[in-house]
């Protein structure tokens, strides 16, 4: 981290051994830590001090994680939130991410994937602040004045619809967006799952150098799509 | 006489029995009393009282005061089971309770009247089966009894008094009793009280009454009354010392039979049978001897047989049924046979015209019973006094009559035949040798036809040879004496053979329809062994039951802690409340009930349980249209073979079913030990890499250069990450298992999830060369994208693991015909071809000679489970290209969807 004051990150899960391990990673990368072991300690240590980002369970006791999000997003507030959650459980992450929790790590999950996640969110928040013309992540480059999409230094011809999604997914670089918020930005939420899934291949097939093994444009199965951020 | 094991000084087995029965049981008191009014009721409340200071939780079941009131004074303190109303024909009758009794289980009830007969509609017809469940059920009870209420002593009570009590109780009960108490009062006693008014009379049998309270007659009920407790009080001590293996007076080997035949007073017989079994502590067996004869009674003579029977089993003796060519032997082969030492039989009310005629039965039997004992007993003159409480008429169809016509007629034209041959053979033949073609139409007539046609036929032949062929022909008269003479030889021979032919007849009838049932059962049996499911064999039982005694059959089996009709015939699922409750009784009780039964006659239907050896089976239920007892003796010991041989067949395939259950059981115990197998090993052995790394570094880190701190922290992390991938191989399993796999089918682009599956497996597959190769027009799939994902995990891993690292896994897609297929095929040794469709086996796993990791066991089988959830297939083979394996995922195609249309444009 670079800049005066770290960020504070706000921990919630019920497993002590969790909490432990966040506070030890996190700390260790410049973080100032809080935690809570459940939903009410939570919301209280997020009306005493200031959060810049949250990282909650879903399984809590008592409050549960959906509705700390539920309560957070229905405070007008911003935060950035990260949901912990476990595999084969698809439909909780979808339904966290359409109550606003802004991306998920499945458990078991490594550290440095954590970080990641915490870095596009709080990149992301900045971005909104101040938006920069120009996205490049790796070969690919989007210049967002001019509606230019460039890969290895060519230009690359998009359909209207294709820009509109490239856009939605640079504009959210690095976080992951559900097929449904997905289809409501691009669509306006009148079209199926499959349209998105046959756009997505079309501009793979244009942006990626290899499209079975896809470098920019992430597929998180059963819950939506990714745009790799800029290391 | 013989040599029975009383001899050796062990207890008798028998008599242990009946002590150890005695301590489960509740204890029965009786106070016996020689009339009415001696003070019974009174002396069982003074004894309750005293067991009550004691400290005895006692309760009043039923007693009658009659309004005596120093009676009524000793009722005060007793707590007292208030009885059941009974409605019937609109009076209201008061009854025991027994259920209320049941329920309040106290340790001694007080139940009055033994004799007593219950209202209608009871659950029993008379009070002593209420007392018997109560001691069944562990209850003590004291209760009270006359002794001309004693079965066995009914009619000695009636010729004294010649009164004949209605209200009886089976010698058994008294048997039974752990404790019999005589209430004594000298007549004269007695009579004074009468006197007074203290002995309660019902009004309308007052005349009656007074005639049984003579001093003569008490005196002599007086003696019986103390002679029937000394008896039993015998029986006590004979019971004890047996059990103590005493050595003792009796004499063990006793045995009496007593003949029964259709004699109305035959019941006296039988009863006398068993008072002398009584003083002889024998058993006894009442015999009927079956002869050719018996084919011809009637209905009323077979009834009085089986109820003879009947009252033998009731007064604790053994009925049997012999066949025999003649009673006398019938009697004296079975005695024989069976070490018996007394036969009982009445003497005869025959003429002595029929005595010459047909033997007397008493004097073959004299004559042939060599060293037993031939009691002959006086028959009451004309039949007993009838009995009030009279069984129901049997209103049985008459017999067909037995005279027909076409028989009389037959034989008339045998004769007339034997006349025509006769017409023509008397010009070679001497008129005596012509009688001989009338004597074979005779003999016809009688194999043909009986006794009866034969006489006929014998009669008309003597005419007819008379007429045709003796002179002065054409007439009816004889002149010649010689001819005379021939002619009565003739009729007598014609009348012996016709009578021996005719017996002939009757007892191959008889044989013949013996061999009919013995044919019968063996076909049963047939039926039964060929039997495979429980309801054929069910159904085959009530059939030939329905066939065999002409009734209807149902048959109940367990089920859960009641049973519940399996099977009938007629068909029959379900039984009104009384014939359910009845069946339920017979179950738990293992008695009969129901229909004609001590216990809820009310019922439809006669219940009887079916066991084995090893305990009872169900329970068959019998009824059928005619008024009456359903069964006659023979009948009932028919069923009892039926019910025997269908009861062992029932086990049978019981048994069949639980052998099958515990191989089921035991398969799953297998799967069961191999999942305990496989987790124990492939939970532990990652956690031992992991906890082994762990506390390396935790204690040596410091002194370990970098690049073994590195080689443990990535120990570490796979075998984390190795562990993590069981865990989820786990819970896929279990979530296959509890049907909790609801895939959603979304149209899916192959390639996006092939590209999500080889991003995880990518450490997996790191040391291999993976080549995706999948066809430009493949169309979209209908299926679960996160199942499909695991899917091809599974098998980049599976390959992995089975194959040498630097060897190519390949990814090939098509649209074929019938939809799109997916072939991972690897370079490894291939699928040995006996493996093919076991490897998708939980917990199979192939021995690779050089295998670098187990595998979990696991990961194929949630692959077909996935890809069945998903509607698609997955089977394994063998490259024909080079050695290795292919799977090969087949989905189903879809119809071109819009999508593809809009895409197109």
């Amino acid at each position: 981290m670079t800049g005066a004051a770290p960020s504070s990150v706000l921990v919630v899960d019920d497993e002590p051994a969790i909490r432990r391990f966040l506070r030890t990673g996190l700390e260790v990368q410049g973080y100032r830590v809080i935690d809570a072991a459940d939903g009410t300690e939570a919301l209280d240590a997020l009306r005493r001090s200031a959060v810049d980002v949250l990282v909650l369970d879903l399984g809590l006791p008592g409050i549960d994680g959906f509705e700390v999000i539920k309560r957070v997003r229905g405070g007008g507030s911003s935060l950035p939130i990260i949901v912990l959650s476990s595999r084969t459980d698809e439909r909780g992450k979808v339904e966290a991410l359409d109550l606003g929790a802004d991306d998920y790590v499945t458990k078991p999950f490594g550290i440095d994937e954590l970080l990641a996640r915490i870095r596009a969110a709080l990149r992301h928040r900045l971005q909104q602040e101040g938006e920069r013309p120009v996205f490049k992540s790796g070969d690919l480059a989007v210049d967002l004045v001019r509606r230019i999409v460039t890969v290895r230094g060519e230009e690359v011809k998009l359909t209207p619809r294709e820009y509109d999604l490239l856009r939605l997914l640079v504009a959210h670089a690095g976080k992951v967006l559900t097929h449904k918020f997905v289809l409501r930005e691009v669509w306006g939420g009148e079209s199926d799952v499959q349209y998105l899934r046959i756009y997505i291949r079309a501009l793979r097939q244009k942006i990626e150098a290899d499209p079975e093994r896809p470098r920019h444009i992430l597929t998180e199965t059963g819950v939506g799509y990714r745009l790799r951020a800029p290391d | 006489m013989d040599d029975r094991p009383d001899r050796d000084k062990r207890p008798s087995p028998d008599a242990l029995l009946k002590a150890a029965e005695q301590e489960t049981r509740g204890r029965l008191k009786v106070f016996l009393g020689a009339a009415p009014g001696v003070g019974k009721t009174f002396e069982m409340l003074t004894m309750a009282r005293a067991k009550r200071q004691e400290g005895v939780d006692v309760v009043i079941g039923v007693v009658e005061t009659h309004g005596r009131v120093e009676t009524e004074a000793l009722l005060a303190g007793l707590e007292v089971v208030p009885r059941r109303r009974v409605e019937y024909k609109g009076h209201t009758l008061e009854e025991m309770d027994l259920d209320a009794i049941l329920a309040r289980r106290p340790k001694l009830v007080l139940v009055d009247e033994l004799a007593h007969t219950n209202a209608p509609g009871s659950r029993h017809p008379k009070r002593y089966n209420d007392v018997e469940e109560l001691i069944d059920a562990g209850i003590d009870v004291f209760t009270t009894l006359n002794i001309q209420h004693v079965e066995s002593l009914n009619d000695v009570v009636a010729k004294i008094t010649r009164i004949r009590v209605r209200e009886t109780v089976p010698d058994s009960i008294i048997d039974r009793a752990d404790e019999v108490e005589v209430v004594d009062l000298t007549p004269e006693d007695l009579v004074q009280r009468l006197k007074e008014g203290k002995v309660y009379l019902p009004q309308q049998a007052e005349r009656a009454v007074r005639h049984y309270f003579l001093p003569g007659n008490l005196t002599a009920l007086r003696e019986l009354a103390l002679r029937r407790t000394a008896e039993r009080v015998d029986e006590q001590m004979v019971d004890y010392m047996r059990a103590h293996a005493i050595q003792g007076p009796w004499a063990a080997s006793e045995r009496v039979l007593v003949c029964v035949n259709e004699d109305p007073s035959v019941a006296a017989v039988v009863r006398y049978a068993r008072r002398l079994a009584d003083r002889l502590h024998a058993p006894f067996v009442a015999l009927h001897v079956e002869t050719s004869a018996s084919q011809r009674l009637g209905d009323k003579e077979r009834d009085a047989i089986a109820e003879a029977l009947r009252l033998a089993q009731r007064l604790g003796g053994e009925a049997v049924t012999a066949p025999a060519s003649d009673v006398a032997g019938g009697i004296v082969s079975y005695a024989e046979q069976n070490n018996i030492t007394h036969i009982v039989i009445a003497k005869s009310r025959r003429t002595r015209w029929s005595e010459l005629l047909r033997g007397s039965v008493t004097h073959h039997l004299i004559r042939r019973a060599g060293d037993i004992s031939v009691h002959v007993i006086a028959e009451p003159p004309g039949p007993e006094v009838p009995e009030s409480q009279e069984r129901e008429a049997v209103e049985t169809a008459a017999r067909p009559a037995s005279f027909e016509l076409g028989a009389y007629g037959v034989s008339a034209a045998m004769v007339a035949a034997a006349l025509g041959i006769g017409l023509l053979l008397q010009q070679w033949l001497s008129v005596a040798n012509v009688s001989l073609a009338f004597l074979t139409a005779i003999l016809g007539s009688a194999v043909a036809y009986g006794l009866w046609p034969a006489l006929f036929a014998c009669f008309v032949s003597v005419l007819a040879y008379n007429f045709f062929f003796l002179p002065p022909l054409y007439t009816f008269s004889i002149a010649d004496p010689e001819n005379m003479v021939a002619l009565f030889f003739f009729a007598f021979v014609a009348l012996i053979a016709s009578n021996l032919a005719a017996r002939v007849r009757r007892q191959a009838l008889g044989a013949g329809q013996r061999a009919k049932v013995t044919d019968e059962l063996y076909q049963f049996s047939r039926k039964l062994a060929a039997a495979v499911t429980l309801d054929d064999l069910l159904w085959a039982t009530s059939y030939q039951v329905a066939l065999m005694l002409k009734v209807r059959v149902v048959l109940l089996l367990p089920e859960g802690d009641s049973i519940a009709v399996r099977a009938g015939y007629p068909p029959e699922d379900a039984l009104d409340e009384a014939d359910l409750a009845a069946a339920k009784w017979c179950w738990l009780n293992n008695l009969p009930a129901g229909r004609g039964a001590d216990t809820l006659p009310g019922a439809k239907r006669l219940f009887l349980p079916m066991r084995t050896g090893r305990g009872p089976v169900g329970v068959v239920g019998l009824d059928s249209d005619r008024p009456g007892p359903l069964l006659t003796p023979d009948q009932r010991r028919l069923l009892d073979s039926l019910m025997d041989q269908a009861a062992l067949a029932i086990e049978r395939v019981n048994l069949a079913r639980d052998v099958d259950q515990a191989k089921i059981a035991a398969e799953a115990e297998r799967l069961r030990s191999a999942l305990l197998t496989s987790i124990s090993h492939d939970l532990r052995t990652p956690l031992a890499s992991i906890l082994g790394s762990a506390t390396s570094l935790g204690t040596y880190g410091k002194s370990l250069d970098d690049k073994a701190q590195a080689e443990l922290i990535r120990t570490i992390q796979e075998e984390s990450e190795r562990l993590n991938r069981f865990i989820g191989n786990l819970l896929d399993m279990t979530r296959l298992e509890s049907g909790a796999v609801e895939p959603r089918t979304d149209l899916v682009d192959l390639a996006e999830v092939v590209g999500t599956a080889l991003e995880r497996a990518a450490k997996v597959v790191a040391d291999h060369d993976v080549a995706v190769d999948l066809a430009a027009d493949l169309p979209m799939i209908r299926c679960d994208p996160v199942l499909l994902e695991q899917v091809l995990f599974n098998l980049l891993d599976n390959a992995a693991k089975y194959t040498r690292p630097g060897t190519e896994i390949r990814i090939q897609a098509r649209n074929v015909g019938g939809g799109v297929r997916l072939d991972v095929l690897d370079e490894g040794e291939g699928i040995p071809l006996g493996d093919l469709e076991r490897i998708f086996d939980k917990f199979y796993r192939v021995h690779a000679a050089d295998r670098k990791r187990a595998g979990t066991g696991l990961g194929l089988a949630i692959c077909r489970g996935f890809m069945a959830a998903m509607g698609g297939t997955i089977v394994a083979g063998n490259r024909v290209d080079r050695p290795g394996a292919v799977f090969t995922l087949m989905f189903p195609a879809q119809a071109e969807d819009a999508a593809g249309r809009e895409r197109a444009a």
